[in-house]
């Protein structure tokens, strides 16, 4: 009985959340819109815009800053924002959360701030070629800078990571760092980081996961995962654009040096000497996004409230459906891992014709995917092709939606012959 | 919005005139739209006077509307001077291939081929290219 009730609960009404979801409800080239890109970013309910706008209108002031009774109101919706965000990935202390302006901007800290004073000749960074290049430009370029080797885990064919041959990437030089994402957000592929976490602890190397395409969708937890870094932004998680966070373990940011430096992250400033402020300030200079902080916070309670376990068996469930689905138009080659291994992310290409064109032809039925390089160019490399079309999925996302895309490439196997 | 892929586009597209290579090129030069991944190579041959061109052909891949209009190009370009290409503008490409209200992202499509062709004949002829395709070989990443 008490199973029955845990999967009942897990059942998510995707036709009710859209109700929450206003851009949703439109027209687009007179027809209803299906927005099939939530991997590039996700769209906000009201109650997220709801919590920005009354924070703006009720509380707004700037944090750590004032002693009159605004700036303390939005000082503790701040924190409050960052104890959100630690629960959510069940950190063991909020300090060592800080927030960014998004996942890329978390990596380059990491890059910079740890990978600079630490990386040498002799050193490999190893990521992967599935990676986005928010987590491969920052790394191969602190490599070139520090004399470090930089090298990339291959993936097989099916666009897995390819384990076995972890070994041979490492066998000369002395592995330091090993960054990869969680879930490639060009191929879907769920990554196995408490494996690669365990391998690059073997070698006292450490690790960092860019959770940018999974946290929005599957329960995190970096205790479990025993990773040393993890990133994500809160523009896919049904947030606002222009923040993100940056989870580390407290002695290694502890041990860095700042990234940015100006107001806010100092303890002490002298002419002669700077010294830096406790975390999470030392790496947050400047007036942060605070508005977008609370809107984070906001869209955390919003998925949460759904339930990440309900999201991620709902995506699991679509792209299952999609795959199926899209099988059966002729001359469509899919990429990526069976269903199982996969998050809610889809990519495809239609035999003879280019993404754009099939983008193009969808977007006149108001189906909206991402025709490109998905930001992955080692990765399409690696695939032999230019650009793939991409469809995602997320919580708002039903079967209808997925039945148009259908139909709309059976339309560009019609215009295109 | 349909006009975008209208019957004469699909058919270059399909059919593209002047694909090919030349294996001795008075002039050539290739370059890609790297927003998309659009590819377009182009090979001239000149008429003994070293100004006519006498062939043109392209290599390429891409989407329907970069290969399509570089098709195009080759029959508006066959016959005429180095100087007569250099002169001929975006508008009247765009006029020529004869979709309305493209978007900008399709419009670099559109003139990759005649922007590599261009590069192509100023190279060709040691000349600095005109002023509305200053740039160009960057943006399109020309080699």
């Amino acid at each position: 009985m008490e199973n029955m009730a845990v999967g009942a609960d897990l059942k998510l009404d995707a036709h009710a959340v859209r109700a929450d979801f206003p851009i949703l409800a439109q027209e687009i080239n007179g027809k209803p819109l299906a927005y099939l890109d939530s991997a590039v970013t996700a769209q906000k309910p009201r109650q997220m815009l709801d919590a920005m706008t009354h924070f703006y209108e009720t509380s707004y002031g700037n944090v750590h800053r004032g002693v009159y009774a605004l700036a303390e109101r939005a000082t503790e919706a701040f924190e409050g924002a960052r104890e959100k965000v630690a629960r959510f990935i069940n950190a063991p202390s909020s300090r060592e959360v800080i927030f960014t302006r998004n996942a890329t901007e978390a990596l380059n800290l990491v890059a910079y701030a740890w990978g600079i004073p630490t990386l040498g000749p002799g050193d490999v960074v190893v990521v992967t070629e599935l990676e986005h290049h928010s987590n491969f430009v920052p790394w191969q370029y602190v490599a070139r800078r520090t004399g470090a080797d930089f090298r990339m885990l291959p993936l097989t064919d099916g666009g897995e990571l390819d384990l076995e041959a972890i070994d041979e990437v490492a066998a000369e030089g002395d592995v330091k760092v090993v960054a990869t994402n969680l879930v490639s957000n060009a191929l879907g592929t769920v990554n196995p980081v408490e494996r690669l976490t365990a391998w690059a602890h073997d070698r006292d190397a450490i690790m960092v996961v860019d959770a940018a395409q999974a946290a929005p969708h599957r329960a995190i937890d970096v205790q479990a995962i025993g990773c040393d870094f993890l990133a994500f932004s809160a523009h896919k998680l049904c947030g606002p654009s222009g923040v993100g966070a940056l989870w580390g373990r407290r002695e290694l940011l502890e041990a860095m040096e700042p990234f940015n430096l100006g107001g806010h992250m100092i303890r002490k400033v002298q002419f002669e000497e700077t010294t830096w402020g406790d975390l999470p300030h030392k790496f947050e200079a400047g007036t942060s996004p605070i508005a977008e902080a609370v809107g984070f916070g906001a869209a955390i309670d919003y998925v949460s409230g759904i339930g990440l376990d309900a999201i991620e068996q709902h995506e699991h469930e679509l792209v299952s459906y999609a795959l199926d689905r899209l099988g059966e138009v002729p001359g469509i080659l899919l990429y990526g891992p069976p269903p199982d291994r996969r998050a809610g992310i889809v990519s495809f290409n239609m035999d003879g014709v280019h993404p754009h064109d099939v983008a193009q032809v969808l977007d006149w039925e108001g189906v909206a995917i991402r025709a490109g390089h998905h930001c992955c160019q080692p990765l399409m490399q690696r695939l032999g092709v230019a650009a793939t079309n991409r469809a995602s999925f997320y919580l708002y996302t039903v079967p209808e939606e997925i039945d148009r895309l259908a139909e709309g490439l059976l339309r560009v196997r019609k215009v295109f012959g | 919005m349909e006009d975008l892929y209208r019957e004469v586009i699909l058919d270059h597209y399909k059919n593209p005139r002047g694909h090919g290579v030349i294996a001795d090129a008075d002039a050539s030069a290739e370059g890609m739209n790297p927003l998309c991944g659009d590819e377009v190579a182009i090979y001239v041959a000149f008429d003994e006077d070293g100004e006519t061109i006498h062939e043109v052909k392209f290599s390429g891949r891409g989407c329907a509307i970069s290969q399509a209009a570089t098709s195009m190009l080759m029959e508006m370009v066959e016959g005429r001077t180095a100087d007569e290409v250099s002169a001929l503008s975006k508008d009247e490409l765009l006029e020529e291939i004869g979709i309305p209200n493209m978007s900008p992202i399709r419009i670099k499509c559109a003139l990759l081929g005649l922007g590599v062709l261009k590069v192509a004949l100023h190279r060709a002829k040691g000349t600095a290219l005109p002023e509305e395709w200053a740039g160009l070989d960057e943006e399109f990443q020309v080699r």
